[in-house]
């Protein structure tokens, strides 16, 4: 499909040393620290890492939602090779968030209108951005939407109190999905579903991505599932990016040690591997270490580790850890360049 | 973790030699439902008609989807709803026959680990309030000796050392010390049985291990009984010796663990089983097949099997008027449902040549 051929082409997103920092009253917390990130187009990428590592924030800087304690944000977001950190609030909410981006928040089954049928939602996006649209045809629009997600069109004119949480999250992609974007970000689109409705959403999905071509970013601790819909991975680790990998090479064989403890740490439905843990803690960002922030919960820690290591390049892999120092073709990004110690 | 994979299919036939511990009798938890605040209007039938055996020190799961009345099976297990109908046994006794002091005895012999840590802990108080309480309630007056209980099952549940978290409040620990905390309380009255309701959902990957885990070490060092109540089949393995598959009210298949993962009988545990992904680059690249529909709702089941309607397999005539018995499809391994009876062995090969696994 279209993933092959435009390797060549401009990614759809591309973030250069993004930042993002929040004031608290313990201090700055350094949820983004310059994240240097690509996604061509057409493919889904999945960013993963626990609690807290900075993978909903990311989302966020990308998107320019921010709450009101931002203390740093700096860096450039490119879509489809256009600078939008350049762009003026009012200019970004008109032309991009939403239009361009959109977004599936976390818990978004929870996250619609009350009060308002679900029809009038999916297709106020569109009457907002489309200053075209006519009422009728916003409408038509979102019943064509809801037949791509899978909610039978007699649901348009109920409210959400009536729609299981399948059907509701189901509301929620097609409210994204009706502005037609080049990006759709998801954020934790399944965790508190059931399975056998995370396995029908993810279904949905991934026919939405064969048929229309989206490019998407999917946000999860989940990795079992976030493989479903995975042509990248990248990995998230105290606010930084450590590893962003093709998904085949990433599931036969992670290359960051952090990377490869989490996978060990994923249950498998059958087969006899033992689970194995992490020991120890993510650290604190309000003032993380100075070196490699793994380091401390690394096996394969040495001297080296106490620097801040570069994303190295692997083949088309990028990893962030001094091991592949070595092997590296060279350094990806926009960071400081490593002084070649020999 | 190895003695983890390795007693899983031994203990099975031994579970049968020990006592039973805890006994589900024809158990029905209905919910009235009423017309205009009075008259009756139906039921929910939550639990309708489960009978299981718990043997001491054994480790069963109970998976199901949300709505499928494994939380009320297990309320009425903790003996917080009295049935509508049937029995739980606690070693031969009825829970509910010894009124409010039988049953206040019979809570302090079971421990209870909620689903989500945050919300199960009162946040108004420190850690050595929450686990003192138990105790001063089954009468311990000493407050030294009290406070050495504390300090053992802190250790015990690897808190420590103590004394870093006997003073903190619930919004001071991370997740996964929350959930050490709960698994303390539950675990500080020495009880024979633990109810664990979907313990590391919540958490993350590698926590989720952790307390995993931690909860099959201390399954296994005091020899006690686990109904772990869970969604997800993929962490089941890890944990249960027996697996109990729940559909509308029903458990519908009943198997030792291995057993159960290679060789589901029933179309709903295969269809469930094949919905979970093991991480793999290929997924990405197929559709998941998923029965259609709903569960259905408790108030009006569909007669005969529940699962039915949602059912490739179906026999029509019998599947939708007839309620399946159970049927020992493998040695030790009972579902209830028709194309198990000898009667439909031809209409069995459809089904069977979707079992195969690798």
């Amino acid at each position: 499909m279209s993933a092959q051929s435009s390797t060549s082409a401009q990614p759809v997103l591309k973030t250069e040393d993004l930042v993002l920092y929040f004031r608290t009253t313990k201090g700055v917390v350094q949820a983004v620290d310059h994240v240097d990130f690509e996604l061509d187009e057409g493919r889904a990428v999945v960013v993963i890492g626990e609690s807290g590592c900075g993978k909903t924030s990311f989302a966020k800087a990308v998107l320019r939602l921010l709450p009101r304690n931002v203390d740093t944000y700096t860096g450039r977001v490119y879509l489809d090779g256009e600078d939008i950190m350049e762009l003026d609030d009012e200019e970004f909410r008109l032309r991009i968030r939403w239009a361009k981006m959109s977004l599936v928040p976390q818990a978004a089954m929870n996250a619609l209108n009350p009060v308002l049928r679900v029809s009038d939602q999916v297709a106020e996006p569109l009457l907002i951005h489309d200053r075209q649209v006519t009422k009728e045809e916003a409408f038509e629009r979102a019943r064509e939407m809801f037949g791509y997600v899978g909610v039978p069109e007699s649901f348009l004119h109920r409210y959400p109190f009536e729609l299981s949480g399948g059907m509701r999250q189901r509301v929620a992609i097609a409210m994204a999905l009706i502005t037609r974007p080049r990006l759709i970000i998801l954020d934790e689109p399944t965790s508190a579903l059931d399975v056998l409705t995370q396995a029908n959403i993810m279904n949905v999905l991934k026919k939405i991505k064969w048929e229309t071509g989206t490019s998407y970013m999917l946000i999860t601790h989940d990795v079992a599932t976030s493989s479903e819909l995975a042509d990248d991975v990248a990995v998230m680790y105290a606010g930084q990016m450590v590893e962003n990998s093709d998904a085949e090479s990433f599931f036969s064989e992670p290359l960051h040690p952090y990377a490869k403890m989490l996978m060990a740490a994923v249950p498998k439905l059958r087969g006899d591997e033992e689970l194995e843990f992490i020991p120890g803690q993510p650290p604190s960002l309000l003032n993380p270490p100075s070196g490699c922030r793994f380091a401390d919960r690394c096996p394969f820690r040495f001297e080296k580790c106490d620097e801040d290591p570069p994303l190295f390049l692997v083949g088309d892999r990028k990893v962030k850890c001094w091991l592949f120092e070595k092997e590296a073709q060279g350094v990806y990004g926009t960071q400081p360049a490593v002084a070649t110690g020999d | 973790m190895t003695t983890m994979t390795q007693t899983a299919p031994s203990s099975a036939p031994m579970a049968s030699e020990k006592n039973v511990l805890l006994s589900v009798r024809n158990l029905k938890v209905w919910y009235e439902l009423r017309k205009w605040g009075f008259g009756l209007a139906g039921y929910v039938k939550a639990v309708d008609n489960v009978s299981f055996d718990l043997h001491e020190g054994e480790a069963i799961a109970i998976v199901g989807e949300s709505g499928c009345g494994k939380s009320s099976l297990m309320k009425a297990i903790l003996g917080l709803v009295r049935p509508h109908d049937g029995q739980i046994l606690y070693q031969g006794q009825d829970i509910f026959a010894g009124g409010r002091a039988g049953l206040r005895w019979y809570r302090s012999q079971v421990g209870y680990v909620q689903q989500d840590p945050f919300g199960a802990l009162p946040p108004f108080m420190s850690v050595r309030r929450i686990l003192e309480e138990p105790l001063i309630l089954i009468g311990m007056k000493n407050r030294e000796e009290r406070l050495a209980r504390i300090r053992e099952v802190m250790e015990e549940v690897k808190l420590s050392p103590p004394e870093d978290f006997l003073n903190k409040f619930p919004h001071m620990l991370s997740g996964g010390q929350q959930q050490r905390v709960v698994i303390a309380r539950a675990m500080i009255r020495n009880p024979r049985l633990m109810v664990a309701d979907e313990p590391v959902s919540m958490l993350d990957a590698s926590v989720r291990v952790e307390i995993l885990k931690l909860l099959r070490q201390i399954q296994e060092e005091h020899n006690l009984a686990v109904i772990y109540i869970t969604h997800d089949l993929s962490t089941v393995r890890y944990f249960s010796e027996r697996i109990f598959v729940m559909y509308a009210g029903k458990l519908i298949e009943k198997a030792p663990t291995d057993e159960l993962l290679w060789h589901p009988q029933h179309p709903y545990t295969l269809a469930l089983l094949n919905a979970i992904s093991d991480p793999d680059a290929s997924n990405a690249r197929k559709l998941r097949e998923v029965p259609p529909g709903e569960p259905p709702s408790l108030v009006s089941p569909p007669p005969g099997c529940r699962f039915h309607p949602r059912c490739k397999y179906r026999i029509e005539g019998v599947c939708d008027t007839e309620v399946p018995p159970e049927f020992e499809a493998r040695p030790d391994h009972f579902t209830a449902c028709w194309l198990y009876d000898e009667r439909f062995a031809d209409r069995r090969q459809a089904l069977e040549a979707d079992l195969q696994f690798d």
